[in-house]
């Protein structure tokens, strides 16, 4: 029961010269409550969700980078461009990366338009996101709290709420009251070490499953044709003419009509192979898990105050999380005082917390620019497109990333909604720093 | 816990330091083409190996002074004053 996969976009460009067919993808199974009856009882094995095989020589687009980002971009090349001849290449495993890694809050509580459409835009993509790859991401609207400490804050978040509305997002503000009946277990006492006067609620924000959001774009993608390859890290890029024409890899040479890189923390590493230097530091940021407990905690609540964030997994395991280590890292993993940080501020907010065993802690490289807001578009290079700089909030971005990645690959434009996130814009003097903290990369 | 080892004080708890940064960016002449001032302020080469940083010891001397440091492995190499070179096998 193969299916021919065949190239649609006849417009396309890029399409042309590939008119030779590929191999078909794998026969993509559709999941359902049936098909799970169905295995249960026969005992039969469940087809591989995706294929593994070995690098042709040429594809039309490469993608480098196995994450989110990388896997969204191919599935959206395939289903809506049409560009099935793509190869994303993966150095490590699939979602071993931060996608991995992260925390898995997915919102779009932000200041700036451009910033806010975009955001908003991926929210949007969430909610149909398990229907659309027929794979459950578990998307779960369970608020975003932001919660205020001092009337300075209390401004801000006012403001910040009022400019999201303006922008059709949806916000709410809390009392402390409100607050304190909904989280029972958060310190709202007026003599708490960190006094609560409200909050920002996102109530559409919420969490998704990571590894899922990997795994349901690699399956959706190898369906449409794409080549997932794992195990192979590029190490050079091939440019001629001052266009790029393919990959230097571990698994040999591979030729490109186009590049895209996905490629996180790693993205200063892969556009020095193409002799581009980016306005972005590599940081390490940690996060940890309780030991898991019955349901305690319904939304995710975050201060900006005290450097805190946390939400309960559906195994059960309380989620914290805080600032970066604050110093250049490709380690994936960092050092006590963060985590001791965290933890502090935890058991501020959530006495009852301090009853609870700290499980694992880990930590995922951060692409931090010099303005805190993501890279997406076209390189000064011919052909070669990156999505990247994600600081630590590129989880919540994957659908809209791979979703105008894929556009300006296919394109070789930007969609409106990454018109503004040129790397030019440094240059240009037109930095999009919501924090305002100016060019130095650890402080956004 | 990394221990960062100040020129004056010896090694000491990272937590009474402020990081500084890459160390080798240099500020251009205030004429200079606008590119070297956008490479200035934004570029940076992100190495993923030693890199050469600076440091800021705030519970301590309070003296700013410049680390090399292995990015992949968070290994301190050297460190020296500003302006003084990485003694060999030193840190
Ligand atoms: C602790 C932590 C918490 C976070 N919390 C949140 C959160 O709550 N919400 C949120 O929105 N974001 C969060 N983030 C940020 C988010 O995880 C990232 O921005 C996002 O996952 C980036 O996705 P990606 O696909 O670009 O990167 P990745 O998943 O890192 O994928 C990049 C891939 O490229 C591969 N690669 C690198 N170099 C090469 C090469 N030369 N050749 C081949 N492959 C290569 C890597 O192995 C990796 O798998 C968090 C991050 C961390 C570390
Ligand atoms: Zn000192």
């Amino acid at each position: 029961m193969r299916r021919d996969v065949r190239l649609v976009d006849r417009e396309s460009r890029i399409c042309e010269n590939s008119a030779h067919l590929r191999h078909p993808g794998v026969d993509a199974l559709k999941y359902s409550i049936f098909s799970l009856i169905g295995h249960a009882l026969s005992r039969e094995r469940w087809p591989l969700a995706w294929r593994s095989p070995e690098p042709a020589k040429h594809y039309d687009v490469v993608v480098i980078g196995g994450g989110g980002h990388g896997l969204a971009t191919a599935y959206y090349l395939a289903k809506v461009h049409g560009i099935r001849n793509v190869a994303v290449l993966e150095k490590g495993w699939l979602g071993g990366g931060n996608t991995g890694r992260n925390t898995t809050i997915v919102r779009s509580n932000y200041h700036f338009e451009p910033n806010a459409h975009f955001y908003e835009y991926s929210l949007k993509l969430w909610e149909s996101l398990s229907q659309e790859l027929d794979f459950n991401v578990m998307y779960s609207p369970r608020g975003v709290l932001n919660l205020v400490h001092t009337p300075g804050e209390m401004d801000a978040a006012m403001r910040r709420g009022n400019a999201m509305r303006l922008n059709g997002i949806d916000a709410k503000f809390l009392s402390r009251d409100e607050i304190a009946s909904w989280i029972p277990n958060l310190d709202c006492s007026p003599s708490s070490r960190f006094p609560i006067l409200g909050g920002l609620l996102q109530p559409r924000g919420g969490t998704v499953r990571h590894d899922a959001v990997a795994w349901g774009y690699a399956r959706a993608a190898d369906a449409l044709g794409v080549d997932i390859i794992q195990q192979c890290e590029v190490t050079g890029m091939r440019i001629e003419d001052g266009a790029v024409t393919g990959v230097r890899t571990t698994r040999g040479d591979i030729g490109a009509g186009k590049v895209g890189i996905a490629v996180a923390g790693y993205s200063s590493k892969v556009a020095e192979m193409a002799g581009i230097r980016l306005p972005i530091e590599s940081h390490v940021l940690q996060a940890m898990v309780s030991e898991p407990i019955k349901p305690v905690l319904d939304t995710v609540v975050t201060s900006g105050a005290v450097h805190f964030y946390i939400s309960q997994s559906d195994k059960g395991e309380l989620v914290m999380g805080g600032d970066l280590d604050f110093y250049n890292s490709y380690a994936q993993r960092g050092n006590l005082p963060v985590i001791e940080d965290v933890v502090r501020a935890c058991l501020a907010l959530f006495p009852s917390f301090g009853r609870l065993r700290l499980m694992r802690t880990w930590g995922g490289i951060m692409d931090m620019t010099m303005d805190g807001s993501p890279i997406i578009g076209k390189l000064p290079v011919k052909n070669l497109y990156m999505t990247g700089g994600w600081c630590y909030g590129g989880f919540k971005a994957t659908p809209a990333s791979g979703y105008v990645h894929a556009w300006t690959i296919a394109r070789d434009e930007p969609h409106p909604l990454n018109a503004k996130f040129t790397l030019e814009r440094f240059a240009e003097g037109r930095t999009i720093d919501e924090k305002g903290a100016g060019p130095y990369p650890w402080a956004h | 816990m990394m221990l960062i080892p100040c020129p004056w004080c010896g090694p000491r708890d990272q937590i009474e330091f402020t990081y500084g940064g890459d160390a080798t960016v240099r500020r251009p002449a205030s004429d200079a083409p606008e590119p070297e001032w956008v490479d200035y302020v934004y570029l940076r080469d992100n190495p993923c190996g030693p890199l050469d940083e600076l440091w800021y010891h705030g519970a301590g001397c309070r003296s700013w002074f410049h680390v090399l440091r292995d990015t992949r492995t968070h290994e301190v190499l050297a460190s020296a004053a500003i302006g003084e070179p990485f003694a060999p096998g030193e840190g």
